[in-house]
């Protein structure tokens, strides 16, 4: 056995050591980057379902259309995909790709938005994703809205908020809260707002556009109205051209 | 058991009970706080926990003579961030609801004191085997204390157990909440996690009076 105390040992060791792990995690990631990526693909496709009601929910909880009949449903039902690029609405079948986190990041000229349009028993879903912060890190998700601006379904995600606390925005009830409230005042945006104290736990009031908070999260749920807000109103110009 | 010799059996027992790494030796506590407001996600984290210090154990056992003493916390360290990665990129292509769960949880089974704990402790010294046996009788002492705390934050808590509701409906008020039960919301914070350890650290040794320490 070598002497292990060595100066030159240790650093021999060390470079092969970098050099073995190194390889074994490239290896790794490389042979199922494929998978993932297939994954997050169909996660996209079931969230964007999901926030116009095609899902398979039975009580109280969150189920997605599954992933092996995911991309059939989604090819029934999403009837036109459309990326939003300096004024300009073109119809583009992959928009659901794009990285919404990275075009709000750009230029308003060079930013694509992407923008769906679903069509379930006869009504037309005009399906708007969203992007934001929440306490510890990212929120997403996506925003349904019939032709009056009408909330049809969401869908939250996000990527480390507080288990028990913020990460329930991703529960049925309060997701179920949105559905129904109105992103106008008359004509003018007024967004939804995830409101404390509004004396309206079980959310009966539609029309004020507030929606019952969740004990404990004040910042994700600040985070949420923060998101829709910005990121729907960049939207509801082309909206109006769209119509609807 | 007659797989295992005595001494074996003590390394995968004793840390269950009067070794525990929680609560006796009071290492990962950090990661105990903060994902037991779920029964669900503590019983995934002290899997987890089983595969990477298991594994771990017997890849740093079996290194233990080559590696130079001088940067052995480092290679530790290498060793547990790369299998940490590779549960987390398999979970993503296998098990992708899972991994979705797990989210953050996975990465901080880096931080858990536990694992480089028991490299440092036993796997630098002793065989692979004896090291793989140690290995999963410690994550099984950390699971355990796990699932207890998780088991009381979720049910007092939220009123669920692994989702279900299993004290009834808070808002549409049957079950116990029909007489007026509430929620203890406070449950959900970590703080509460803290005190539900401190709890069972206080059972457990006014039940073995031999874990006292003197002052």
């Amino acid at each position: 056995m070598a002497n292990t105390d060595k100066n030159s040992y240790t650093v021999i060791f060390a470079v092969v050591m970098v050099l073995v792990v190194g390889s074994l995690l490239a290896f790794t990631a490389s042979s199922l980057k494929p998978a993932i990526t297939e994954n997050e693909r169909f996660e996209k496709q079931q969230n964007i379902l999901y926030a116009m009601g095609i899902n398979e929910n039975v009580e109280g909880s969150v189920n997605f259309v599954p992933t092996n009949k995911v991309e059939a449903e989604f090819g029934k039902y999403i009837k036109e995909q459309l990326v939003i690029q300096n004024g300009k609405i073109e119809k583009d079948s992959s928009a659901y790709l794009i990285n919404l986190k990275q075009e709000l990041a750009k230029d308003m000229s060079e930013r694509k938005l992407p923008l769906f349009v679903g069509e379930k028993d006869g009504k037309d879903y005009y399906i708007i994703p969203m992007y934001g912060k929440g306490l510890w890190d990212a929120i997403w998700g996506f925003i349904a809205l019939d032709e009056n601006y009408v909330v049809q379904g969401v869908y939250f995600d996000h990527k480390g908020e507080t288990p028990g606390l913020g990460a329930n925005i991703k529960e049925r009830y309060f997701m179920d809260d949105f559905t129904g409230e109105e992103i106008m005042a008359d004509t003018e945006y007024e967004g939804i707002t995830v409101a404390k104290g509004n004396n309206d736990p079980l959310n009966e009031r539609k029309d004020d556009g507030k929606v019952d908070a969740l004990a404990g999260a004040t910042i994700t749920g600040n985070g949420v109205t923060a998101m829709i807000n910005s990121t729907v109103k960049l939207y509801i110009p082309y909206l109006k051209d769209l119509k609807i | 058991m007659a797989l295992l010799s005595k001494k074996d059996r003590g390394l995968i027992l004793d840390p269950l009970a009067d070794n525990n790494p929680i609560t006796i030796q009071v290492l990962g506590i950090c990661s105990a706080l903060a994902i037991t407001a779920q029964l669900k996600a503590s019983i995934v984290m002290g899997i987890s926990v089983m595969f990477v210090l298991g594994v771990g154990n017997v890849v740093i056992s079996l290194m233990r003579n080559i590696i130079p003493s001088k940067i052995r916390i480092i290679v530790q360290l290498v060793v547990v961030a790369a299998l940490v990665i590779i549960v987390d990129q398999v979970l993503k292509a296998f098990a992708y609801e899972l991994s979705k769960t797990l989210s953050v949880f996975v990465g901080l089974i880096i931080t858990n004191c536990i694992i480089m704990g028991r490299f440092e402790a036993f796997a630098l010294g002793n065989g692979p085997w004896r090291s793989f046996l140690d290995g999963i009788g410690n994550a099984a002492g950390y699971a355990l204390i796990l699932v207890v705390v998780g088991f009381f934050r979720e049910l007092l808590g939220s009123g669920t157990l692994l989702g279900f509701k299993v004290l009834g409906d808070p808002i549409a008020k049957t079950g116990l909440y029909a007489i007026g039960y509430e929620n203890n919301g406070f449950m959900l914070l970590s703080p509460m996690a803290l005190i539900v350890v401190g709890i069972i650290i206080w059972v457990q040794r006014a039940r073995n009076k031999a874990l006292i320490e003197e002052n």
